[in-house]
């Protein structure tokens, strides 16, 4: 199942490649643009492809190189048609020119997933060959031109983003989220880094929390949980507040796993399908219908929505990705859901896991469940990913192999294990 | 130039309020030798000082400006309650089925009436704090604007009042926001909102705090469509953002459209609206709307009083500068209330005038400081504070855990069908000492003061575990925080010793 799962996954990267640039579209959907973090996560799977046999090493290194030589060349003036400013890049892109998208904006996290790709290539892709020398060169340049110290626009915080428009977003990272890769890729540049304090006025803002019986550092959405560990091994490294709750990062997304079952499994709203073998609430897509009658109570549904738990928003969705994600956490209880997701499909059988979203609770007459249309290359990414560190733990030694990772980590605080 | 807005309607219930709070043809006394106690303004706060020294035999002067009981019965808590309850009660109608019950056929929102009501009420409470009354109990009430003359008198009236000690509780007064067209647009503050009678169909509101949040609920529940406008990504920013989150997913089901990190730049008339403009990162959105209501908080009430000849030292934006005391630059002057704490609220107007009283008359030694402060908004659900935020606690270094227990898990909860919301227990970590508590709930204007009482007797949630708590109420769910608690606090030892009981 996983090797089907994964290979099916990867092929997301292949379909939808624009030879000419080398970028990846956000989703399968027409007319969809590229997301940059999506480039991130195919730059992360060439590696994993040419160890799985699925495509060929200089393959992967030419799609490497020629997405890294677009970004170098691309526009940096921050201009409303731009590519990128300081470093940094345009959450959506077109796919043709590379230009900003539906004003997006000059995303940091966006930015750090790309930066991670580029880094995770550059640590597989180690051979003498031209090709690959230039595939390190390229990484290293672009990591280097990153401009984190501008990104800290008051004080210590980072911000979450700029737009040409208006400056620096109104937005900070306030609370545990997956900005914790941001802030080691940050602290990790040897140019421009973020200064030691911005990791710990970031850290100020986490709340330790008991709910459910466990002991966890609170965030709603899975994803969160999730998406740093596809990089970084957290096992047995501790920053300061780790080492404070006797706790590490991956420990912490075990427990936030079974408090999510248990969220399903007490299912508070009642929507049909939750339970011990189902769950998994996080950022995805979601049915936008009109509002239904459940349990009683009027539900309104919410499209593409970063979904959590306790507090919602919840509306019956299950992010089958963040459910597989949970693989490398909590096998003993992945496993069981992820073979119930896909028995709930009514053609592919993987589609249940494989889409971003899938309701149970609001589906059309005579339809049996809500199922997102296409597919979303965060998804496939994470699926990719997650798969092969719970298969062969590749990204994180490629992770823990990365000079600038290191670094970070332990400007971070981090101390022990691996580190 | 004032705020425009509705005048107070001529009305039964308008004119008791006014015979109790502010009655027309008042002769004020004639002051004789300095008073024990002077008080300027005779909100919460003074009427609490007035109150207390006058029953101890205190010769006290109460000056008020405009009307007694201050803001909070005129233009804040009362008012503002009343009307939410009424708006509560027709969402509750709208939400009928969800109780397994019919909802009505019909649902007309009365505006008229549920004012009338808010008057009413206003008019009731009044009673207790009329002029009549305290007068009756000693005070020597004067009716009109003081000024300090030096540093041991004032003028009201045109008459010199001396005293030896002095009190200054002359509350706040709203921001009026500086938007560009907005005074020729007209708009209303929480001083006039209370006086309409004509339903506006549409209304902006500018500012997500707590009264912004609690009013843009009660008019989209009455019917109105409403907007608000908040400069953050949050409401309440002071709050946390499970609570403020929560706030915001309240007010869209009742229909408020929500427009977050959104700043109001400009207001003008077209024909007989208003047309606002609010930029979103760059991106500008243009309403029309009947009525503006405006949010954005307050200042203390400092101007007028020539605070310099008293030789009080004061800024306009944090007010009457007083030490842990309350004690003001001018050994003779206290100051109490909005005037001069960062937390605007009636309960913390009438604990720091308590201070004032024992501070001032009896060489008390009393702590600003050391008072545990609790407050609440009142939208629905409720969101309730007391003591320290996480980020708080942890600025501080202070190790905290929080324990958490959504209010889904209670069952009084779910037989009300008000699952919506939790509580949050701070403690700081290896102790059961309460640091504070957030609830969001319902009623956590209620649920709150259990806590607060704990922490002010210092009991920690090992005592909270050992209480019963009543069944089925939705207070069970600080019961059910205390018994997380002591689940996760069994020591190692304790653990082998009922291992090793069980196995003998």
């Amino acid at each position: 199942m996983l090797d089907r799962l994964q290979q099916a996954a990867f092929d997301y990267f292949v379909r939808t490649w624009n030879p000419q640039n080398g970028l990846i579209a956000d989703t399968t959907r027409a007319g969809s643009p590229c997301s940059i973090a999506t480039v991130g996560f195919a730059l992360s799977a060439y590696p994993i492809a040419v160890e799985r046999g699925w495509i060929e090493r200089a393959d992967a290194v030419q799609r490497s190189v020629e997405v890294m030589r677009f970004f170098r060349n691309s526009d940096q003036t921050g201009s409303r048609h731009a590519t990128g400013y300081r470093g940094f890049y345009f959450h959506f892109l077109d796919m043709q020119s590379g230009a900003r998208m539906w004003q997006s904006e000059v995303s940091l996290i966006d930015t750090a997933l790309l930066l991670a790709g580029m880094l995770t290539a550059a640590a597989y892709f180690a051979a003498a060959t031209p090709a690959e020398i230039e595939l390190r060169e390229l990484a290293d340049a672009l990591y280097r031109r990153v401009d984190w110290r501008w990104a800290q626009s008051e004080g210590s915080a980072v911000v979450h983003g700029w737009k040409p428009e208006c400056g620096f977003l109104n937005y900070g990272w306030e609370g545990y989220s997956e900005a914790i890769l941001l802030y080691v890729l940050g602290l990790g540049s040897p140019s421009h880094p973020l200064t030691e304090d911005s990791f710990e006025a970031w850290t100020l803002t986490y709340q330790w929390e008991n709910l459910y019986g466990h002991d966890f550092l609170y965030a709603g959405p899975l994803f969160i949980h999730q998406f740093s560990h596809a990089w970084i091994d957290f096992r047995d490294i501790r920053d300061r507040f780790m080492r404070e709750k006797d706790c590490d990062y991956f420990e912490n997304s075990r427990r936030a796993t079974y408090v999510q079952r248990e969220y399903a499994t007490r299912n508070p709203r009642s929507f049909t399908g939750y339970g011990e073998d189902c769950w998994g609430l996080s950022a995805g897509d979601g049915p936008s219908v009109e509002p239904q009658l459940v349990a009683g109570r009027r539900q309104a549904f919410y499209g593409y929505a970063a979904r959590g738990v306790p507090w919602g928003p919840d509306d019956g969705t299950i992010a089958g990705t963040a459910t597989l994600a949970s693989l490398v956490f909590a096998p003993e209880i992945a496993l069981p859901a992820l073979r119930k997701l896909c028995a709930q499909a009514t053609r592919d059988e993987d589609t249940p896991v494989r889409a971003s979203g899938f309701n149970a609770t609001a589906h059309a007459p005579g339809a049996k469940t809500w199922i997102s249309q296409g597919e979303f290359g965060l998804d496939q990414g994470m699926i990719v990913l997650m798969i092969e560190n719970y298969r062969s733990g590749l990204p994180w030694r490629l992770g823990r192999s990365c000079p600038y990772i290191r670094t970070g980590l332990r400007r971070a605080g981090f101390r022990g294990g691996w580190l | 130039m004032p705020p425009s807005g509705p005048r107070a309607p001529e009305s039964r219930h308008e004119r008791e309020l006014v015979v109790n709070a502010c009655p027309p043809g008042w002769q004020n006394p004639t002051p004789g030798a300095p008073y024990h106690l002077l008080i300027i303004g005779a909100g919460p706060g003074g009427l609490m000082a007035a109150r207390g020294a006058a029953a101890l035999g205190v010769k006290v002067a109460l000056i008020e400006r405009h009307r007694l009981g201050g803001d909070s019965l005129n233009y804040g808590g009362v008012p503002s309650k009343a009307m939410i309850r009424t708006a509560r009660l027709y969402a509750d109608m709208r939400n009928a089925s969800q109780y397994g019950a019919e909802p009505p056929a019909d649902i007309r929102v009365d505006f008229l009436a549920a004012m009338e009501r808010v008057r009413r009420i206003r008019a009731r409470i009044s009673r207790v704090d009329s002029a009549v009354r305290l007068v009756a109990e000693g005070i020597d009430l004067y009716f009109g604007t003081a000024r300090f003359i030096g540093r041991d008198a004032v003028e009201v009236g045109g008459t010199r009042v001396r005293f030896r000690k002095a009190l200054i509780a002359t509350g706040s007064r709203p921001i009026l926001p500086t938007i560009p067209g907005l005074v020729e647009a007209g708009f209303l503050t929480n001083e006039t909102v209370f006086d309409l009678t004509v339903q506006p169909a549409s209304l902006l509101v500018i500012g997500g705090g707590p009264l912004g949040c609690e009013l843009a609920q009660a008019f989209s529940r009455f019917g109105t469509r409403t907007i608000i406008a908040h400069d953050e990504p949050l409401f309440l920013p002071k709050e946390e953002r499970d609570a403020a989150q929560m706030v915001s997913e309240a007010l869209a089901r009742d229909g408020v459209e929500i427009h977050l990190n959104s700043t109001v730049v400009n207001v003008r008339v077209e024909g007989s609206r208003k047309v606002v403009e609010m930029v979103n990162d760059g991106n500008v959105a243009t309403t029309a709307v009947d009525e503006i209501l405006t949010g954005i908080g307050r200042v203390p009430a400092v101007q007028g009083l020539d605070l310099e000849a008293a030789g009080v030292a004061y800024d306009a934006a944090a007010g009457v500068h007083v030490d842990d005391f309350l004690r003001t630059s001018n050994p003779r002057i206290y100051a109490a209330g909005d005037v001069c704490l960062e937390h605007q609220f009636t309960d913390t107007a009438d604990a720091s005038a308590r201070i004032v009283v024992h501070n001032a008359l009896f060489l008390g030694r009393k702590k600003m400081s050391a008072l545990t402060i609790p407050w609440c908004t009142y939208t629905d659900p409720e969101v309730a504070h007391v003591g320290m935020y996480v980020k708080e606690a942890r600025q501080r270094r202070i190790p905290v855990k929080t324990f958490t227990v959504p209010m889904h898990d209670i069952d009084r909860a779910i037989t009300d069908g008000e699952e919506d919301g939790f509580v949050k227990i701070h403690v700081r970590e290896g102790t059961d000492t309460i640091l504070g508590a957030t609830i969001v709930a319902r009623h956590a204007g209620e649920m709150i003061n259990g806590i607060s009482l704990a922490m002010v007797a210092k009991i920690g949630l090992r005592t909270v575990a050992r209480v019963i708590h009543t069944y089925p109420t939705q207070a069970e769910a600080i019961k059910k925080a205390a018994d997380a608690y002591t689940r996760t606090h069994r020591t190692p030892f304790f653990a082998w010793l009922w291992r090793t009981w069980l196995n003998r």
